[in-house]
């Protein structure tokens, strides 16, 4: 199945994009959408557990994901 | 009604955060307004420019806002946040409380902000005098650094 890894700020520029889709198996877990995104060119400079966002809510690392998810990898953020 | 958690691309009005939370009941009502700061840990800074994931720093946004409402009582809370292109001394963020009594509404501005700053997925880029922009990273990680 397919999820598409959103990018921000930091994470953006070390991977040249802003949305990826990411192949992952049935069963995948957020940490499993990170190890397969190491693959990608940048990723090199991506923290060993970014924080993440599944569908726009705060996940953890063993959280499932399904078919079609948005997984946003959320770099410190620096509102206000 | 207006909008309790909004993200905005023009500038910030204070007044209209203050009347949407301006009631006869509300003998209190506190502003709170973050600013571009010219120099920030020591380097010159020309201006910023903010990104959100927006979809989830407005629901964040007012999740805050009606946690906030739960928490100490009151509803009436607006915030505002800027993205965009900003220059030193523009308006980032506003934030308006209104209550009855200032020990609770100066207690939720303070919350509010705080819980923004922590959990709001908005990030900041600053700009500096050297021509260098760096996106700010407030945990003291390395941040990604770019030419102008």
């Amino acid at each position: 199945m397919t999820v598409t890894v959103l990018l921000f700020a930091s994470y953006a520029e070390a991977l040249g994009a802003s949305s990826l889709a990411v192949e992952v198996a049935g069963d995948a877990t957020v940490a499993d959408v990170i190890s397969n995104l190491r693959a990608h060119p940048g990723a090199d400079r991506l923290p060993p557990m970014p924080l993440v966002a599944v569908n726009q809510q705060y996940a953890d690392a063993h959280a499932l994901v399904r078919d079609g998810d948005e997984v946003a990898l959320i770099p410190p953020v620096a509102g206000g | 009604m207006t909008p309790l958690a909004t993200l905005v691309r023009t500038p910030i009005d204070p007044l209209a955060l203050v009347r949407a939370v301006s009631s006869p009941g509300n003998g209190a009502v506190i502003l709170f307004l973050g600013a571009v700061r010219q120099v920030n840990e020591g380097r010159d800074v020309t201006g910023i420019d903010y990104a959100a994931y927006e979809a989830m720093a407005l629901r964040e946004l007012q999740a805050i806002v009606d946690e906030g409402a739960t928490r100490f009582g009151t509803g009436d809370v607006v915030v505002e946040h800027r993205l965009g292109e900003l220059q030193v001394e523009d308006i980032s963020v506003g934030i308006a409380v209104g209550h009855p009594h200032r020990d609770t509404a100066y207690a939720v501005s303070r919350w509010v902000i705080e819980e923004l700053k922590r959990r709001v997925p908005i990030w900041k880029r600053e700009h500096y005098t050297d021509g260098t922009r760096e996106w700010v990273d407030p945990s003291g990680h390395v941040a990604a650094e770019s030419p102008r």
